[in-house]
């Protein structure tokens, strides 16, 4: 028990564990909302999140961002967070074609469309972890070296941004925790008030309420599920540039503890509600980050999980309830 | 194709179907010194293979009283398994000097009371809750012997205690293995089996170790399932509220069955740890978690032959087909997907869940019939 370092250190704690939680809190939008719709643990959502990282660290690379400064820098950011959400919202739709809709047409068990959602994640990740192998049966690995060279190991685009540290009232924080929260939280409110006002928002809510009486007022169901994997993958997109801009690098099986914990948070804040994901998420990664200052960094996700059985323990619904189709417009 | 031969099979005079069912164990036994071609390993021991299929086999059916029989999704089963391999581990190597023989009832009995522990308070928890929460659990148990001194760390613990011999290191007798050369069957004489020695490189006896405790375990199973237990559980699975008001104390009765899922995961774990002589950390992940509930669900949950086939596969096609080494995950997901969409019940479905799936195709027609002909009227 460290207390003289965690209480000393508090305000900058919370800051980083705030940023970890943002994060957590945009990856698990795109669990929160499938399950609300579907009730389905959508386990592939990490493959998801790590195939952003990837489109965002290619799009800095051909752009050339290691040269660039200034506004060009910004510009080759901007075009990367564009790849990042392109790339995983592709990701999410493919998945949903392919490893969903087939068994949701079928009236499938849900602990089969858990297996295929696991089947698919370990194609979706093993494939980025054998890229070379794969260009190489094209004859492309070596015009490709730079892309796919790496392919299980670290991939880093280290020292492209150079974040100043603002000195906020004695507490040293870094540019990019703030940005990473404020947009975080920014593209939450987004989301939230688009499912509660926009027209398709409405449908995706009467989905998950009732899908029978949803379709028959009128609501496609198939486009509505499309849409709910569409936001999710637009959100781990953003949640994927993000975390390349604080933590900078990436590998084949990223996704994996960042899609558990993102998962835990959607369940911490009440799967299926929207806002309990952001909660989930902040809450999560602030207690993570003390439990770590606290018990030492090895005990981080052992405090993570002890938290959610805790609140599990006194509250079976999560912090907010579960309400994608209760919320009110 | 299953339809015609059930039948067949249990219309058989009992005195036929047991000879039958001896028949099949003794070539269970055999296997490994028969070697037949195409089903060998070739590049690993076909014998460690062996083992390694039995311990799935086993935790298959510990997991199919969770999941199968009582419906409660588990996403932390290695948790259960890892805790009988360290007390295993912990009372012969680590911190004393037990036998095996004594070790293995400690470490079995840990583990179905750290099974009693998680599920007392969480399996009021409601189904997907319950599948993070037992993931939390077994993240927790692999991190705590990742970060505490006390249990080796990363290092992990070597020098588990192996079962005991019978005859010393010679053995009672030697049995020689086949040799299928081309065209013809030996005996190869160079190549024997020890009976009974639990040795370093010869990982044979601790198959037939393995398949005994499998073929305990079937016994156990087909006694429980029939039994007033394996009601209460499979009540509770269909319908909770029903089964509590026809008198089931359904909390009991989940936590009988997270707790006898616990126990069958801790005796897989001790003996996987006292055949492999060390343990550390890696050997719990949480993707053997996933692995195991993929051979329940691919199987067929809920049938005990069908979980144990899914068993056979998770374990042994990637063995088999090593040649193809980088992407055998790859083709393991892509197997996974195909086979939900494909055979959403499972491979071997119990023969419950298919009669009730055409009772429901059958209504789904009638429904659709009379629809048509108000149609016609119109």
């Amino acid at each position: 028990m460290n207390f003289e370092f965690f209480f000393n250190n508090l305000p900058a704690l919370t800051i980083t564990g705030l940023a970890f939680g943002a994060i957590y809190a945009l990856i698990a939008l795109g669990y929160t909302m499938v399950y609300g719709v579907l009730q389905l643990i959508n386990f592939a959502h990490s493959e998801v999140f790590m195939y952003g990282t990837f489109a965002a660290l290619w799009a800095v690379m051909a752009l050339g961002g290691a040269d660039a400064s200034g506004m060009k820098l910004v510009g080759i950011l901007a075009a990367a967070l564009v790849a990042a959400m392109a790339l995983s919202a592709a990701i999410a739709l493919a998945l949903e074609r392919v490893a969903y809709r087939p068994l949701i047409k079928r009236n499938a068990p849900r602990l089969i469309a858990l297996i295929s959602a696991i089947g698919a994640s370990f194609v979706l990740a093993e494939l980025m972890g054998l890229r070379d192998r794969v260009a190489a049966w094209f004859g492309l690995d070596d015009d490709l070296d730079d892309y796919v060279g790496k392919a299980r190991i670290n991939n880093s685009i280290a020292g492209v941004v150079e974040a100043p540290r603002w000195d906020v009232a004695g507490v040293s924080v870094s540019s990019i925790d703030i940005l990473v929260i404020v947009s975080a939280v920014a593209m939450m409110v987004v989301v939230d008030q688009f499912v509660r006002r926009s027209k398709l928002g409405k449908g995706i809510r009467a989905t998950a309420q009732d899908p029978e009486t949803a379709s028959m007022m009128g609501v496609n169901p198939v486009r509505t599920v499309q849409m709910t994997f569409l936001i999710g993958g637009l959100m781990a997109g953003v949640a994927a540039f993000l975390y390349m801009l604080k933590i900078e690098t990436t590998k084949y099986d990223v996704g994996f503890l960042l899609g558990v914990k993102a998962f835990t948070a959607a369940v911490l804040g009440g799967i299926g509600n929207l806002r309990g994901a952001l909660l989930g998420g902040l809450v999560l990664g602030v207690a993570e980050n003390w439990g770590s200052a606290l018990f030492g960094t090895e005990w981080r996700h052992v405090v993570a999980f002890l938290l959610l059985i805790v609140i599990l323990l006194f509250r079976p619904t999560g912090l907010l309830g579960e309400s994608l189709g209760k919320a009110r417009a | 194709m299953s339809k015609f031969k059930l039948p067949a099979l249990s219309a058989l005079p009992k005195p036929v179907k047991i000879v039958l069912w001896v028949l099949v164990a003794l070539l269970a036994y055999a296997l490994p010194l028969l070697e037949p071609p195409f089903i060998t390993t070739p590049g690993v021991d076909f014998g460690g293979v062996l083992f390694v299929v039995t311990m799935y086999c086993l935790i298959a059916l510990g997991l199919n009283i969770v999941v199968g029989y009582a419906g409660l999704l588990d996403l932390g089963y290695v948790g259960f398994y890892a805790v009988g391999a360290y007390t295993a581990a912990i009372l012969t190597s680590f911190h004393a000097n037990w036998p095996l023989l004594l070790a293995l009832p400690v470490a079995v009995l840990a583990s179905t009371i750290s099974g009693v522990l998680l599920g007392a308070p969480t399996l009021r928890v409601r189904g997907d809750y319950l599948a993070i929460v037992t993931l939390g659990f077994g993240e927790i148990i692999r991190l705590i012997a990742v970060n505490t001194e006390w249990l080796g760390e990363r290092r992990g613990i070597s020098n588990v205690a192996r079962p005991p011999s019978l005859g010393g290191t010679e053995g009672w007798f030697e049995i020689p293995h086949l040799y299928w050369g081309d065209g013809s069957v030996l005996l190869d004489t160079q190549d024997t089996t020890k009976f009974l020695v639990f040795g370093v490189l010869d990982q044979i006896p601790y198959y037939w170790m393995g398949l005994t405790v499998v073929i305990l375990m079937l016994f156990a199973d087909y006694l429980v399932k029939d039994s007033r237990v394996g009601r209460a559980w499979e009540a509770t699975r269909e319908d909770e509220d029903a089964a509590e008001l026809m008198g089931v104390p359904t909390f009991r009765f989940k936590l009988l069955a997270f707790a006898s899922g616990a126990f069958v995961g801790g005796l897989a774990g001790a003996l996987y740890a006292s055949r492999q002589n060390f343990i550390n950390p890696d050997s719990f992940l949480l993707l053997f978690s996933i692995l195991f509930l993929a051979a329940v669900v691919v199987g067929g949950q809920g049938n005990r032959w069908g979980v144990m086939v899914g068993a056979v596969l998770v374990a042994y096609l990637p063995q088999r087909f090593r040649e193809f080494d980088d992407f055998r995950v790859l083709v393991f997901g892509l197997a996974l997907v195909l086979l939900a969409i494909l055979r959403p019940e499972g491979l071997f479905p119990p023969r419950r869940t298919v009669r009730a799936k055409q009772l429901e195709q059958e209504l789904e027609v009638l429904e659709e019939g009379t629809e048509g002909e108000e149609d016609a009227r119109v």
